[in-house]
C-alpha cells in the first residue's frame, strides 16, 4: 500500500495513474456531462462510451473482474429503474404478456445506462488516483479550502469508523449476539447510536489538535509536501482526450438525430 | 517580566475549569514549571488532567485563574503565537493524524504559522529524522505501527519548533520496544516537558519531578523518585507502581 490508498484504490504506475489528478478530475466530469446529455432513446452512443471506459481501464491495467464486483454499488438505483416500465403512463407494448410503458422503459433504460457509465467513470478516477494526491488537486481547480478539508477528513477517517463498526461487531457476536435474528436488531441500533456518539467524540478531538497547531479555519496550501508539481498543458491535452472522446460522439448523436 | 532565566515556562495560578454540564474538572490549580525542566503530571483517571493539558495553549478557557506561558496570559488575542510555542501530542494519534500522508499532516502545523516552500519542506525534513520517520514519509497514517503513529504525532508537533511540549500518555498502546524507542526520542529533545501519564516507571525514566494531580488541584509536587517511594501517597490518589517495581531514591 503506498500514500493515501484508499478502498477504490488499485495500485498501478500506468500512464493513467500518473496523469495528473486535477486533469482527470475534469476530465471525469467533462465525460459525465457528455453522456448524460445524449439522448435516450439511442444506443449506439453508450457502446461508444463504454469502449472509451474500456480502454482506459486497458490502459490503467484495471482488469474486468476487479472493477465489476465494486459497480455493485450502484444496484439499489437499478432496482429503481426497473420499476418504472411498471409505473409509467403512456403507450404500452406487451413484453411475455406483461404490459409495459413505452417512456417507462425508456426512462429506465437511461438511467440504468448513464447511471453505470458513471459509476464505471469514476471508479476509473479512484482506481488510479490516491487519497494524498487529492487535496493539492481540488484546491488547484479552486474547490473551496473547505469543502477539501472536509473531503479529506472524511477520506481518513472512513477506514477508522469501519475498524470500529468492525471490532464493536465482534465483540457482540462474541457474547452470542446473532445479527440475522429480528429481536437483537435492537443492540445493532443502540450500536450505531455508540457508533455516532464516540464519532462524534474523536470529531471534537481532532478539532482541538488541529486548533493546537494554528489551525484558523484555512487549510494550508500544501503543494510543495509530497504533491506532485501542477498539470502542464501538454498532460492535459493528453489526459483530456476521453472526455473529448465522449462529447465527439455526444455531439454527434445529436447531428444524425 | 524580569530576567527571561527566572520567568517560569508555564505559571498556572488558580485555574478553575467548570465544563457546561457543571462538572468542575479544575479547582484552583497552582504549578510553576521552569524553563527545560521535564514534569510528569500523574494522578488517577478523571482527575482533570487532560483538561490541564487543553488550558496550556488555550483550546479550553479557563473559567478562573490564569496560565501564563513564559510570562505571557494566555488569552484569545495571543492565541495563535501561544499554540506556536506549546505544544500538545494528544493521547490517540488518530486524533491528531488527518492528513492523507504523514508528511502532509507534519507541515500542516508550521504551514499554519506561515512556513512556506523550501522552509516547510525543511522543517518536515527535520521533524521526521527527529523521531525516525523519514522513511514513511510518503506513507498513509492508517498503515503505520502504533509505534510509528505515536512518533509521527510527536513529528506533527515537533515540527511546530515548540518551547514546550506536552504529552498525553504518550506510552499508551506501546510494544516495549516502541516505548523504549519513544523515550530515548524524548530525552533527545531540549524543550520543556509536561508529561501526563499512568505510566510510573515511564514518568521516572523520563522526569526529575513530578505532581499530583486529584480532584482538580496538585496535591503533590516533587522529586519524581521521592513522589514514587511515598506508597501512601500514591495509594491515596488510586496510584501504584506495577507489580514488582520499587523506586530508591
Amino acid at each position: 500500500m503506498g500514500a493515501g490508498a484508499h478502498p477504490l484504490y488499485r495500485h498501478g504506475d500506468s500512464t493513467v495513474h500518473r496523469a495528473p489528478a486535477e486533469v482527470k478530475i475534469v476530465c471525469l466530469l467533462v465525460f459525465v456531462l457528455a453522456v448524460v446529455a445524449t439522448p435516450r432513446e439511442m444506443f449506439w452512443p453508450f457502446a461508444g462510451y463504454a469502449l472509451i471506459v474500456v480502454s482506459v481501464w486497458q490502459l490503467a491495467g484495471i482488469p474486468l473482474r476487479w472493477v465489476l464486483p465494486r459497480m455493485l454499488i450502484e444496484a439499489p438505483f437499478l432496482v429503481l429503474a426497473l420499476l418504472l416500465p411498471f409505473a409509467e403512463g403512456g403507450d404500452r407494448v406487451e413484453v411475455g404478456g406483461v404490459q409495459l410503458s413505452v417512456t417507462g422503459l425508456y426512462a429506465a433504460w437511461g438511467i440504468v445506462i448513464k447511471g453505470t457509465l458513471g459509476v464505471a467513470a469514476a471508479l476509473t478516477l479512484a482506481a488510479s488516483t490516491s487519497a494524498a494526491e487529492l487535496p493539492a488537486a481540488l484546491s488547484r481547480l479552486g474547490v473551496p479550502a473547505v469543502v477539501t478539508s472536509v473531503l479529506v477528513l472524511m477520506i481518513r477517517y472512513i477506514d477508522l469508523l469501519a475498524a470500529e463498526v468492525g471490532r464493536m461487531r465482534m465483540a457482540r457476536i462474541s457474547r452470542g449476539d446473532s445479527p440475522r435474528v429480528l429481536h437483537q436488531a435492537r443492540a445493532i441500533a443502540i450500536g450505531i447510536g455508540a457508533l455516532f456518539l464516540r464519532s462524534y467524540e474523536r470529531g471534537e478531538r481532532v478539532y482541538h489538535s488541529m486548533l493546537s497547531r494554528g489551525f484558523d479555519g484555512g487549510v494550508p496550501d500544501l503543494a510543495v509536501i509530497g504533491a506532485p508539481p501542477r498539470a502542464v498543458p501538454i498532460q492535459w491535452v493528453l489526459t483530456m482526450i476521453p472526455a473529448v472522446a465522449a462529447v465527439g460522439v455526444s455531439v454527434l448523436a445529436w447531428v444524425i438525430r | 517580566m524580569g530576567d527571561p532565566m527566572t520567568v517560569p515556562a508555564v505559571l498556572i495560578e488558580g485555574l478553575r475549569h467548570v465544563y457546561p454540564d457543571g462538572h468542575v474538572a479544575l479547582d484552583g490549580l497552582h504549578l510553576a514549571v521552569a524553563p527545560g525542566e521535564r514534569v510528569a503530571v500523574l494522578g488517577p483517571n478523571g482527575a482533570g488532567k487532560t483538561t490541564l493539558m487543553l488550558h496550556l495553549n488555550g483550546v479550553l478557557t479557563a473559567t478562573s485563574g490564569s496560565v501564563r506561558i513564559g510570562g505571557t496570559t494566555v488569552n484569545r488575542k495571543n492565541l495563535h503565537g501561544i499554540r506556536q510555542r506549546v505544544g500538545l501530542v494528544f493521547q490517540d494519534p488518530d486524533d491528531q493524524l488527518f492528513m492523507p500522508t504523514v508528511a502532509q499532516d507534519v507541515a500542516f502545523g508550521p504551514a499554519n504559522f506561515g512556513l512556506r516552500g523550501e522552509q516547510l519542506a525543511d522543517r518536515v525534513a527535520r521533524a521526521l529524522a527527529a523521531v525516525s520517520l523519514t522513511e514513511q514519509a510518503e506513507r498513509n497514517p492508517t498503515h503505520l505501527s502504533a509505534g510509528q503513529r505515536r512518533r509521527a504525532a510527536l513529528a506533527t508537533v515537533l515540527a511546530c519548533d515548540p518551547q514546550i511540549l506536552v504529552l498525553d500518555e504518550p506510552s499508551a498502546n506501546l510494544d516495549p520496544v516502541a516505548r523504549r524507542e519513544l523515550a530515548e526520542t524524548l530525552l533527545g529533545l531540549d524543550a520543556t516537558m509536561l508529561i501526563v501519564t499512568h505510566d510510573l516507571p515511564y514518568a521516572a525514566q523520563l522526569c526529575d519531578r513530578a505532581v499530583v494531580v486529584d480532584g482538580g488541584v496538585v496535591v503533590a509536587d516533587g522529586a519524581v523518585n521521592e513522589i514514587l517511594a511515598d506508597g501512601d501517597l500514591l495509594a491515596a490518589h488510586r496510584l501504584e507502581l506495577p507489580w514488582g517495581f520499587a523506586v530508591h531514591s
